[in-house]
């Protein structure tokens, strides 16, 4: 068939897709504002402080300090993936929002790559939130922690595009519940977030590394709030960029897959 | 483009979902100002070859040009004069009317200014300027699907490609659509639709095609597929052995359906007449020949799905 050979089409029509989904989300502000808002203190309050009284510090950090990073990373994490599978496959499958977009000018893969950079926005506008109320209980360093909300967007539309891939091979929204429960939840937990990976098993630690994208992220956010800077914060930036290449080609070309029949 | 130049041309175009041929090497011109329609039961191939025209699924033989450019490769620039219906509603549940063909205009890379004017033109035209901030999911049926053909007009496209233009709505909401797209065609668009409401075809079509298992039957116009293929009348009678020999010695083409048979002819009133004098036929009940006749006549009487 003529699309085995894949050349992405892409113009700044992803953009007025993109804009969509923001005059979408502005609309229902007032419900959307509020988990970013909330969550962060509520796991402040019970994990960093309550569960801090008992842990101390972690390799010289209070615990609340430690783990204030972490709950950015999982927000950048929750919001794009969140996005990108239930939210684009009702748009995709329910609400058939792709097809009314695609009878215009729009080509496929703008459309993908739209909902991809809103995915991504939407990492960045919750960690915003968050780091608000992280600056304001003052558990993360500044200026350095401003630093996240330019990563924010680059890790969001890592896990925006991995998110696709999956929208893209589903069978249907309830098969959704496996990566979110055989990947998204395993990462929130062995992903350095709560406790540092060294206590782990010399394999899973490796694992940890190598393969789950959470790890890296949270290495970048720990090094930005605590103001530590190590060689291997370049690695993490480095393997996070590549492998978001990656997923956002890889994305688009499964979809055209599924949606161009 | 002059007259002559067809705005849709499609030469033994063809579309396969694996072993399955929805499409079967089918030819056919759509030119300027015409109101072409593609009439079928269900899996006929109507919608897959919608889709070929609205360039969005691609063929898998055969040609297809649409404003004289190849539609599997020229997919922008067609798209860019292209109005569609699709055959389900898929509006913005989150926007109002207004906001709903807003996006959409941002999509054809209207410019703002330009695009609310068009806009509230639009709504007019549609009958729905007092709905203009209301959300859609407070809208009926019928004006659901209005607003979708506001919002297919919202680039002034060259082509309009309806695929089920009125299914599911009542009687009232589908004569209001019928009415639009009156008002269209004589203003010398150029519409091509997909319907299997028989009255829809008979009443807005200068042309149509009848399809059944992706191929096309017959083509013509509503009155030449009529004359040609049933006659101008039907006379229908009870179904009883006496009739049908009556019906022999006179030597007419029939159809039996269940306990009446179809007596196709020109000449109805000989008929009946004839049918009064030589035998007993019960009732008699003579009137105009209808595509939906010519339509069961070709494609059968079985049930399709």
């Amino acid at each position: 068939m003529a699309q085995s050979v894949y050349i992405p089409r892409l113009t700044r029509g992803a953009l007025k897709v993109w804009r969509r989904n923001w005059d979408v989300f502005f609309k229902t502000y007032q419900v959307n504002f509020l988990p970013p808002f909330i969550e962060p203190i509520l796991y402040l309050l019970a994990i960093g402080f309550g569960l801090g009284m008992f842990v101390g510090e972690i390799d010289g950090v209070p615990y609340v300090e430690f783990i204030a990073p972490a709950l950015v990373a999982i927000s950048i994490m929750n919001s794009a993936f969140f996005e990108c599978t239930y939210s684009s496959f009702v748009r995709m499958y329910y609400q058939k929002t792709f097809d009314a977009m695609i009878a215009t000018p729009l080509a496929l893969d703008e459309v993908i790559a739209g909902e991809l950079l809103w995915g991504a926005t939407r990492s960045f506008i919750y960690s915003s939130v968050m780091l608000a109320v992280l600056i304001a209980f003052g558990v993360v360093d500044l200026p350095l922690s401003l630093f996240i909300l330019p990563f924010s967007f680059l890790a969001g539309l890592l896990f925006a595009g991995i998110a696709m891939c999956f929208t893209a091979i589903t069978p249907g929204i309830d098969a959704l519940n496996y990566p979110s429960f055989l990947f998204i939840t395993p990462m929130f937990l062995f992903s350095g977030t709560f406790f540092p990976l060294d206590v782990l098993p010399g394999g899973l630690q490796i694992f940890a590394r190598g393969f789950l994208p959470l790890t890296q992220v949270v290495t970048v956010t720990r090094s930005l709030t605590l103001s530590d800077l190590s060689p291997y914060f370049l690695y993490s930036i480095g393997w996070i960029s590549v492998l978001t290449v990656l997923f956002f080609f890889v994305s688009i070309h499964l979809m055209k897959r599924r949606l161009i029949v | 483009m002059d007259a002559t130049t067809p705005i849709i041309d499609a030469q033994d175009l063809s579309k396969t979902f694996g072993s399955f041929v929805a499409v079967n090497n089918i030819s056919f011109s759509v030119f300027p100002g015409e109101v072409f329609g593609f009439l079928g039961p269900n899996g006929a191939g109507k919608t897959t070859t919608m889709k070929m025209i609205q360039c969005v699924s691609p063929k898998s033989g055969g040609s297809l040009k649409v404003f004289g450019r190849e539609a599997g490769i020229y997919q922008r620039s067609i798209k860019k004069r292209l109005g569609v219906v699709p055959q389900e509603t898929n509006l913005d549940t989150e926007f109002t009317c207004f906001e709903n063909l807003l996006v959409y205009s941002r999509y054809f890379g209207i410019p703002k200014q330009e695009a609310t004017g068009r806009i509230e033109e639009l709504l007019r035209f549609v009958q729905l300027e007092e709905k203009r901030d209301v959300l859609i999911e407070r809208l009926s049926g019928g004006m659901k699907r209005r607003l979708v053909l506001a919002r297919a007009l919202i680039n002034n496209p060259d082509l309009l490609v309806l695929d089920e233009p009125t299914i599911g709505l009542d009687p009232q909401a589908r004569h209001l659509i019928w009415e639009k797209l009156k008002v269209l065609q004589a203003q010398g668009n150029t519409i091509v639709f997909t319907t299997h409401y028989l009255e829809e075809a008979e009443r807005l079509c200068n042309r149509l095609v009848i399809m059944d298992e992706g191929k096309i039957l017959v083509e013509g116009s509503p009155a030449d597929l009529v004359s040609g293929h049933v006659g101008s009348d039907i006379v229908e009678a009870e179904h009883t052995p006496e009739v049908i020999a009556c019906i022999e010695n006179m030597g007419v083409s029939y159809e039996v359906f269940g306990d009446m048979v179809q007596i196709f002819t020109d000449n109805p009133r000989e008929v009946a007449k004839s049918l009064f004098d030589t035998c007993n036929p019960g009732h008699v009940f003579a009137r105009r020949g209808s595509l939906e006749d010519v339509f069961l006549k070709l494609t059968g009487r079985a049930l399709k799905d």
